[in-house]
């Protein structure tokens, strides 16, 4: 069974300018010790889709369809203390804008004690050693100075690593990481990418991993999800959608990313933008407005993608057979 | 679909907000009594008759008379020009004053902006009304001396608007085109960067007629400023509040009421003003 | 920590310098003759040069403004033409009467502004909200003499429930030998309980109506504050780790909200002094601000003066106070300095 299981999710937000189709059929599974890439435009609804599964969708926000469970445990139709005390301690989340994402006027080391608190049985007296063996695993320098800081003391890297200190405090099995590393310099987002890749293989943690950026999905990801305009138009294992990518925004996607040496010249733009959400006549295949490969049978809802490894939601594919082909291994085993 | 013209946008912020529509009618209300009032009145505002003293709400008298027997209804309205007329002319003083000093200050910047911005806060360290009433009993009790010390008080608030108002636009593009094609800085002051520091300056002035009424009244109330038997309406709930205590409501609680009314409507008003040129600060 | 504090205090002596510059304008501002003025509508020719050569109104302004200043030093305000005293000493007799009614208008009002607001915010469009958004409004419109002649006529003649609004004590009782000055406070000291209520009733309508105008700046400021709090980033994280929602709430979104809120009491104390007067005068209130008002009306100006200089000096130090326990309360200050 899957550490977490979404299906056929549909959220909307009731806003003054009308309802915002957010998401749409959302469908995907992450397992246990795998880490999982989302990826996008901003606006594709990552985000959203991460805010739903913990619960911390916006008031306006309303789930029209669907499941998500995680270990099990329906998450949709839980109290809210159910889920406050599976938050933080059974499946955790970091935020990009590290240094707004903490608590301006309260120590770090006094808000690792917070979560310590809330989640665990350690004593008082023995909470302060246990945070500040938290941020030392954080690789964060002079530990025991540093849990008397405050978050303006510190630079966003130290920030980014004391939230990621509060996310694993206490050994998750799942950690949502919301654009980690944007806005942190090359060598900064290596180091915070490592400190995460460590805790996964350590305690055999899952990672859904939410970024625009594809190279960074690619270095840590084990599978990668696409998303565009709130609807998951591609799941495969990394290397194959690098490869063979079968969703024609997935190829766009990968076109416009500078890899490597790659020229400016040679990057080609998404054409097109977002639909926006809060039409009421969206088409079934939100892409299909702005795609090269459009047909006539693009209008007619879109197939839930084939089971198995590499699943694409698109009624005219680049790739079908190697879609076909995996659907058949998956039958035959 | 977008809404950019002001017109559009007042017709929405309307939507959202019905009070401010209420709120301009009611100003529009208050204005033409204050214009038309003495004209329209029953009564003669100064017309004693002592049968006729304390007698409660009617349908002769409205609002009921006063302790001379004098219909508090026409006064009521007969004050409405009064305190309207008060409130503007110390809003106004404050306004060209401040916000002509605030201009300076902010364009100037330096010892002049420090000394402009020394003088405020030196106003500031006084309660307001406290500052108004010393300003009043020092410079003698008139009229004219409470409306001084109603715009006095009132200065520092135009005087920093003005001033973060030119600031802001002190380095911006069209002041650099002004400069280059050869206008002398005062030209720059009065014919570009002023009319562009009105508008919240305006937003401003609303919520101050509200305020600068109160204080206003409030100063007649104490005994200051308008002196009986003129009918203001500070003046009108003094004098009616010794009767309260024996029962008779009606000489100072309508008064009041009426204050309290205008005081409301300056103050909605404004706040839809602000609404409609800063959507960011909607309460 | 000390020396941000020590910043704050030297911050508040320009204040200081200002408050005494203009008290002695208005002094010497004074239309016709000052030394007639002071030395009152019956004061003889032998009065009125007397007063000239005391306040040295024949010398120079700057002469002047120095023996302003030492007078103040010397605790000097002059003399009181109605009532014979220095009006130092009618002030410090009196003084503890608008204290009491303006601090406890404070304190009623903040316990009732604050969690008004919270509530406000966290249940955005509901009835509380509405309610809250009502009083804000409302209450800045309504006249502080309107409030206190209304609820008079409702809570004393029609309902009965309150004392006839005549002063701190009805004239049949003796107030409490002073140990504070605060009648409630002295009577509780002396134990005697039927006094302390005697008291206690008279303030209720005087403070009821204080607390009804400052209320709105107070609710609306915490309920603006607490939306934006409840919808930043942080409390997002303090979801997202599971913390209790108490916890949140007091721990995080709370103690971020106050801050402006604790700014906002220095401004509405400005407006509580100045009304305190018109409260006075409503409720027939032996404070400070009756004593000028008195004075006014007989055209004797030392005390009038003497009380303008000690609302400032009230609300300098309250300001200062604030400062000091925003310096103590918000750890960010040291960025600033």
């Amino acid at each position: 069974m899957a550490l977490l299981e979404i299906r056929n999710l549909s959220l909307e937000f009731q806003t003054r300018g009308g309802i915002l189709h957010a998401l749409e059929n959302v469908s995907f599974e992450v397992q246990r010790g795998e880490t999982i890439g989302l990826v996008g435009e901003s606006g594709s609804g990552k985000s959203v889709l991460s805010y739903a599964i913990l619960g911390l969708s916006d008031g306006a926000a309303r789930i029209t369809q669907g499941s998500a469970r995680f270990d099990g445990v329906d998450l949709l139709g839980a109290p809210e203390r159910h889920l406050a005390d599976l938050r933080g301690r059974e499946a955790s989340m970091i935020f990009q804008n590290p240094r707004a994402a903490l608590n301006p006027i309260r120590k770090i080391g006094q808000q690792l004690e917070d979560v310590l608190e809330r989640h665990t049985t350690t004593l008082r007296a023995k909470r302060k050693e246990k945070a500040i063996a938290c941020l030392a695993e954080m690789k964060i320098p002079d530990p025991e100075r540093r849990y008397h800081a405050y978050p303006f003391e510190l630079s966003g890297g130290l920030c980014q690593r004391v939230m990621i200190a509060l996310a694993l405090a206490c050994s998750p099995k799942l950690l949502i990481a919301d654009e980690p590393t944007t806005g942190l310099d090359v060598t900064t987002q290596a180091a915070i990418m490592a400190l995460i890749a460590e805790k996964a293989r350590s305690t055999r943690m899952s990672t859904l991993l939410i970024t625009h950026d594809l190279a960074l999905a690619r270095a840590y990801c084990d599978r990668i999800a696409v998303m565009h305009a709130g609807q998951i138009v591609e799941i495969a294992p990394t290397e194959k959608l690098f490869t063979q990518a079968s969703h024609p925004y997935t190829e766009q996607l990968i076109g416009a990313t500078p890899v490597g040496r790659a020229r400016l010249s040679e990057l080609i733009a998404v054409p097109g933008s977002l639909p926006d959400l809060r039409r009421s006549d969206l088409p079934s295949c939100r892409f299909s407005e702005r795609c090269n490969r459009r047909r006539a049978v693009c209008k007619m809802a879109l197939p839930s993608g084939a089971d198995g490894a590499h699943e694409v939601r698109c009624h005219n594919p680049l790739r079908p057979e190697s879609a076909a082909l995996d659907a058949l291994a998956a039958r035959s085993t | 679909m977008a809404v950019t013209t002001f017109w559009g946008q007042a017709r929405a912020t309307a939507r959202e907000n019905p009070f401010t529509l209420v709120a301009a009618a009611m100003f529009a209300g208050f204005l033409l009594i204050a214009i038309i009032g003495p004209w329209i009145v029953p009564f003669e505002p100064l017309a004693s008759n002592a049968a006729q003293a304390l007698t409660p709400p009617n349908a002769q008298h409205w609002f009921g008379t006063d302790s001379l027997g004098r219909d508090i209804y026409s006064r009521v309205v007969v004050a409405t020009r009064v305190d309207l007329s008060i409130a503007l002319s110390a809003v106004a003083f404050s306004f060209v004053v401040g916000g002509f000093l605030g201009a300076i200050a902010g364009f100037w910047g330096g010892r002049i902006e420090q000394t402009v911005m020394r003088l405020c806060d030196m106003v500031m360290s006084f309660p307001l009304f406290v500052l108004a009433m010393g300003i009043v009993a020092a410079l003698g009790n008139s009229v004219f001396n409470i409306i001084l010390a109603t715009a006095i008080v009132n200065l520092p608030f135009y005087v920093r608007v003005a001033r973060t108002e030119v600031n802001v636009r002190r380095e911006a593009g069209f002041v650099e085109a002004a400069r280059l094609s050869g206008n002398s800085d005062w030209r720059i002051l009065l014919h570009h960067l002023i009319p562009n520091a009105l508008p919240p300056m305006m937003v401003q002035v609303s919520l101050n007629m509200g305020w600068a009424i109160l204080n206003a009244a409030g100063l007649s109330f104490i005994g200051l400023g308008v002196s009986p038997p003129q009918a203001e309406w500070g003046i009108l709930v003094a004098e009616g509040a010794s009767y309260i205590i024996s029962g008779e409501w009606w000489v100072a609680l309508f008064p009041g009421a009426v204050l309290m009314l205008a005081v409301f409507t300056f103050n909605f008003l404004g706040d839809g003003l602000r609404d409609l040129t800063d959507p960011r600060r909607r309460t | 920590m000390i020396g941000l504090i020590a910043r704050r205090v030297l911050g508040a002596l320009p204040n200081l310098l200002g408050i005494i510059a203009i008290t002695f304008l208005l002094t010497r501002a004074l239309p016709g003759d000052p030394a007639a003025f002071y030395a009152g509508p019956a004061g003889t020719q032998e009065a009125v040069e007397e007063v000239r050569e005391k306040l040295g109104l024949n010398r120079s302004l700057p002469e002047q403004f120095w023996i302003y200043v030492k007078d103040l030093g010397s605790g000097n305000l002059g003399q009181s033409l109605s009532t014979g005293q220095a009006v130092i000493q009618e002030l410090r007799m009196r003084l503890p009467a608008s204290l009491e009614l303006v601090f406890l208008a404070l304190a009623l009002a903040i316990s009732i502004a604050i969690p008004l607001g919270v509530m406000a915010a966290r249940h955005p469009n509901s009835w509380i909200d509405h309610l809250c958004r009502l009083v804000t409004t409302a209450g800045v419109s309504l006249p502080t003499f309107f409030t206190g002649l209304l609820l008079t006529y409702v809570f004393y003649f029609l309902l009965g429930w309150a004392p006839s609004p005549i002063g701190r004590l009805d004239p049949f009782l003796t107030p409490p030998s002073a140990i504070t000055g605060i009648y409630t406070i002295d009577s509780l000291l002396h134990g005697d309980i039927v006094l302390f209520r005697a008291c206690a009733a008279q303030l209720c309508l005087p403070v009821l109506t204080l607390t009804v105008f400052v209320l709105a700046p107070l609710a609306r400021m915490t309920r603006g504050s607490m939306m934006a709090v409840l919808s930043a980033d942080f409390v997002r994280t303090a979801r997202a780790s599971g913390l209790a929602s108490p916890t949140i709430l007091v721990r995080y979104a709370l103690r971020n909200a106050l801050l402006p809120v604790v700014t906002t009491v220095g401004m509405v104390f400005s407006f509580l002094l100045g009304m305190s007067v018109i409260v006075e005068k409503v409720f027939a209130w032996p404070g400070v601000g009756s004593f000028a008002l008195d004075a006014l009306v007989a055209s004797d100006y030392a005390p009038v003066q003497g009380f303008v200089l000690t609302m400032a000096l009230l609300y300098t130090l309250l300001n200062l106070g604030i400062d000091i326990l925003y310096v103590v309360i918000d750890p960010r200050v040291q960025l600033t300095k």
